[in-house]
């Protein structure tokens, strides 16, 4: 379906970083991918993968030592990367939303939510009070609030997480934002409240044909909302497919063990599968492949020569194992060419 | 609210009370005879009992105190030894003078403290930062009387800019009472600027980090509407709390700088009273200062209900 | 039995944790160039205030009429005050009326205060509740100067019953504190298992509680002696505290007041001064605090 859609949103060899006292670290590596018009891209990985550093760069909202080092970012056809503060905010909580993890303290706790969704419409709308109120209560409505125009003169705190999500959501959507980021929107509420929500951020996309760029380390939740999944290691996109692909048939050994790990139903296992060893910390980042030091099927190369992106009928993939060189390749023995034992050190890129 | 009102001004009825039996007994231990004060040393041994008589001198400690009290809560605070004028009517009479200058010193320190405050925590780190900070730390180890002498000496001796004492009503020339009040003000108000500057700038650090912020900057906010339309009535919650509690020091504040600045003001008054040993003034001085921190500290825990919705205001213990 | 071999035990001894622990925080102390600046002068504040005798090149008291309001000199340092008095001697021994007056008020503050916030928290119940801390609360209410002003004038002026007046005036914010401590570790394990156990009240006090609360003890008492200070200074300044001919900084400001357009020295050597010890006391204290709890801040 890709290459007939247009892409809503265009991330081109995007590396950021964190400045340092003296050097600088490097967290995104070459992320690059699309987000097409009125689809909905899930974006999966563990935590500190770098997919909230994704969202944020797009939205420019880096912590203060967060720096984008090179790449570009493309929105409807201008580079984001290259905007200042100033124009920056006239496409948030406009043209491009988002939407956080923590509902409970999003909110500013000394204003009415009324207040704070019609904040934005006085924002980027040239309206009165009024006006703007009015259409506070058209989102309550949109997004489910019961009794909306009461809800309206509540403070955060008196309402409950799934209600102040969905004060964020009409607060995203106020502006009829073109891309919707939601950064583990359902992460901190109830299995039941999640779902209504997602089922909300559904119906909304489908009625608006808007973008939804979702951030989650839920594979539940993917398989649920994904049009087009992306799979994210250690900065780096290691694989992209659309959703019944990914779950079916997924490529990279990272994404098998996601996906075996999920428990099912049906099957009855004493054990789930794990993946080894946890997500290697920026200075201590493999010379090759990122996934190397877990990898069940790492061979020798594979901890010295990063792998391409390899593109294949909409379906990309990051991994030796997909390339003609594979084979080749010499079968992992923990020594190196000279026979001498590989120790940290050499496999640690400098 | 009602049982909260209730509560509180029960509370500081309480308290009340507590303040006249301690201004009460600190009065009536301090040596001296305050009819001989009156009389002099020539006086007989007869008039003098017959005025302590007058002024209820020979009561017990327990009946002159509640007789001192009965006539507080009707408004008579009695007479001076001095003169023989009402103390209330002294009060009043140096009120308005004390509450310019607090209310001149409160404009100066938020006047600095909030732009200081606000500067250092959204430039953190920078040059703003670090001459915010220095100011902070001076200015609370700066002794109002030490830089009030030292305002006198650079801007009234040397520079002739402002007169170096002295003081004119209000209703008398509004610019000239302020021009004489500024430099009183200044010397006042440095040091609860600094004080405020520093929790303001530790405070609205600590709102910065919060996700309201972020969702502030992504609804497409600028740093400007952020700060002041978000970041700072939260960060303002806790600033008004300690500066109710600094209040006191704030009014022991006006004491010396009256003096320094030959303000006749209720600091002034008391002063002169305590070394005449004119008990009626001291004990009304006092009670009204008490007052002021316990009216005003009442008021902030209102103030504050209102700035910060979460709090309900019970009657439930605190 | 095989031999139970020797453990291995590193060669050096091993370190008290404890003794790890106050390592560790002095690093901090000593990293915190502003806190070692305060202590610095702080206690080379000390030093001239005890040595001061041995310092001052004149008697502070001694009057010399043909070196009056003599501005700084190689001979005068500081100047000379209108009774031709050598300022740098008498600036020397404010440094002791101050700190003598910081450390005495506060001690008997503390000397109060430690035992009431301590009874008070612990056993709580009436006495706490509506005595003690509706008395702290009107003290509280009442101005600190005012009421150090009173009492002064109740006792009588001079040095002694000034730090007496100070002390008193200071007691119900250590009151207040130890007792918000106290009640803080009453509810703890160690207590509990305390009582459990059979320790007097007394005793699981003395040991137990009080050490535990020592930290913002600490820090209340260093910032109450910068406190303390600028209030013996108000009072001299308004003729309640030191008397002449003895110096203090306070008295010596209200004297140089009056010679601000002939002889500014005379007002602005004592009054530096008295900034100087406030600011440097309360850097060391805020280092203090930064020490013991760097999440104070």
């Amino acid at each position: 379906m890709g290459e007939k859609m247009d892409a809503q949103l265009k991330v081109e060899d995007l590396h950021v970083g964190f400045k340092q006292k003296k050097s600088s670290v490097n967290i995104l590596n070459g992320v690059s991918f699309q987000v097409y018009k009125g689809e909905t891209l899930c974006i999966v990985g563990e935590s500190g993968c770098g997919k909230s550093l994704t969202s944020l760069s797009i939205m420019g909202l880096l912590p203060k030592q967060g720096e984008v080092q090179g790449g570009k970012i493309e929105f409807e056809g201008e580079n984001l990367v290259q905007k200042n503060m100033k124009q920056m905010s006239r496409l948030r909580g406009n043209d491009l939303s988002m939407i956080f993890q923590e509902p409970m303290t999003s909110l500013n706790p000394v204003h009415t939510v009324g207040k704070q969704v019609a904040e934005v419409v006085r924002t980027h709308r040239q309206v009165g009070k009024k006006e703007a109120y009015s259409r506070a209560l058209e989102m309550f409505e949109l997004v489910g609030i019961p009794s909306p125009a009461e809800r309206l003169h509540n403070y955060p705190h008196e309402l409950s997480g799934g209600m102040r999500q969905r004060v964020m959501i009409a607060m995203a959507l106020a502006c009829n934002p073109k891309l919707l980021i939601a950064d583990e929107p359902t992460t901190a509420l109830d299995v039941t409240i999640q779902a209504q929500i997602l089922e909300l951020l559904n119906d909304i996309k489908a009625e608006r044909q808007m973008s939804i760029m979702m951030i989650t380390h839920d594979l539940g939740v993917v398989s649920e909302v994904a049009d087009r999944v992306l799979v994210m290691y250690a900065g780096e996109v290691i694989e992209c497919a659309n959703n019944r692909q990914l779950f079916n048939n997924p490529q990279h050994p990272y994404t098998q063990g996601l996906i075996a790990s999920i428990p099912k139903l049906k099957e009855e296992k004493d054990e789930l599968p794990i993946i080894e060893g946890s997500v290697p910390s920026p200075e201590k980042m493999p010379k090759g492949c990122r996934f190397s030091t877990r990898c069940p099927f790492a061979k020798q190369e594979c901890l010295t020569d990063s792998p391409p992106l390899q593109e294949a009928e909409e379906h990309t993939v990051r991994c030796w194992m997909h390339t003609d060189r594979w084979e080749e390749m010499t079968p992992w023995k923990g020594v190196d060419e000279d026979g001498r034992e590989a120790t940290e050190q050499d496999l640690i890129r400098s | 609210m009602i049982s909260f009102l209730l509560r509180r001004t029960g509370l500081m009825i309480v308290i009340l009370f507590l303040v006249s039996v301690i201004v009460f007994a600190l009065v009536n231990v301090l040596p001296g005879d305050p009819a001989l004060l009156i009389l002099g040393q020539e006086a007989t041994d007869e008039s003098l009992r017959a005025l302590r008589a007058e002024m209820g001198l020979d009561q017990p400690l327990v009946v002159q105190y509640f007789v001192w009290v009965g006539d507080l809560l009707q408004g008579d605070f009695g007479q001076s030894f001095r003169n023989n004028t009402e103390v209330s009517s002294l009060l009043i009479q140096k009120i308005p003078v004390t509450l310019q200058l607090t209310v001149m010193s409160f404009a100066v320190a938020i006047l600095i403290a909030i732009p200081a405050g606000i500067i250092s925590a959204t430039r953190k780190g920078t040059l703003w930062d670090s001459s915010a900070t220095v100011f902070a730390l001076s200015g609370v180890s700066l002794p109002p009387f030490w830089l009030g002498i030292l305002l006198i000496f650079i801007f009234a001796v040397t520079l002739g800019w402002f007169p170096p004492s002295g003081y004119v009503s209000l209703t008398e020339n509004v610019g000239l009472s302020l021009w004489y009040m500024l430099l009183p003000a200044v010397a006042l108000g440095v040091r609860l600027s600094a004080e405020l500057t520093r929790m303001l700038r530790s405070s609205l650090l600590e709102v910065l980090e919060s996700d309201f912020i972020r969702t502030g900057y992504a609804k497409g906010l600028l740093e400007k509407s952020v700060v002041f339309g978000h970041a700072l009535r939260n960060s303002i919650i806790p600033v008004i709390t300690v500066s109710g509690l600094q209040f006191a020091t704030f009014l022991g504040g006006t004491v010396i700088t009256e003096e320094i600045f030959n303000i006749p003001g209720l600091g002034q008054l008391l002063v002169q009273s305590i070394l005449t040993r004119d008990f009626p003034v001291v004990q009304g001085a006092v009670m009204f200062m008490a007052f002021a921190v316990i009216f005003i500290n009442f008021t902030i825990d209102i103030v504050y209900s209102i700035l910060d919705p979460r709090i309900k205001l019970t009657g439930g213990s605190n | 039995m095989a031999q139970v071999e020797e453990t291995h035990l590193p060669k050096e001894k091993i370190e008290n944790p404890r003794v790890r622990m106050w390592k560790m925080m002095f690093g901090r102390l000593f990293q915190n160039k502003l806190a070692v600046f305060g202590g610095v002068v702080t206690f080379g504040l000390i030093f001239t205030a005890i040595f001061a005798a041995w310092l001052a090149p004149h008697d502070p008291t001694e009057q010399n009429y043909s070196a009056v309001l003599q501005g700084p000199s190689l001979e005068y340092w500081f100047g000379t005050d209108n009774l031709g008095r050598d300022l740098f001697s008498r600036v020397i021994y404010g440094a002791q009326v101050s700190l003598q007056a910081g450390l005495i008020s506060v001690g008997i503050a503390l000397a109060i205060g430690v035992p009431i916030g301590l009874i008070s928290g612990y056993y709580r119940g009436f006495l706490d509740e509506y005595i003690i801390m509706r008395l702290t609360d009107a003290m509280l209410s009442i101005p600190a100067l005012v009421l150090a002003l009173a009492l002064a004038a109740v006792l009588g002026a001079g040095l002694t019953n000034a730090m007496i007046a100070i002390g008193l005036v200071l007691t119900p914010n250590f009151i207040r504190l130890i007792r918000g401590e106290v009640l803080a570790h009453r509810e703890k394990e160690y207590v509990e298992a305390g009582k459990a156990s059979g320790i007097s009240d007394f005793k699981l006090i003395i040991k137990h509680i009080l050490p535990n609360t020592m930290a913002p003890i600490m820090v209340q008492a260093t910032l109450a002696i910068a406190a303390a200070i600028i209030v013996e200074a108000s009072l001299s300044y308004l003729g309640l505290g030191t008397q002449p001919p003895d110096p203090s900084w306070g008295s010596m400001l209200a004297n140089g007041q009056g010679y601000l357009d002939s002889a500014p020295w005379i007002a602005l050597f004592p009054g530096f001064f008295i900034f100087l010890t406030v600011i440097s006391i309360n850097l060391f204290g805020d280092g203090i605090r930064d020490m013991l709890d760097p999440k104070m801040k």
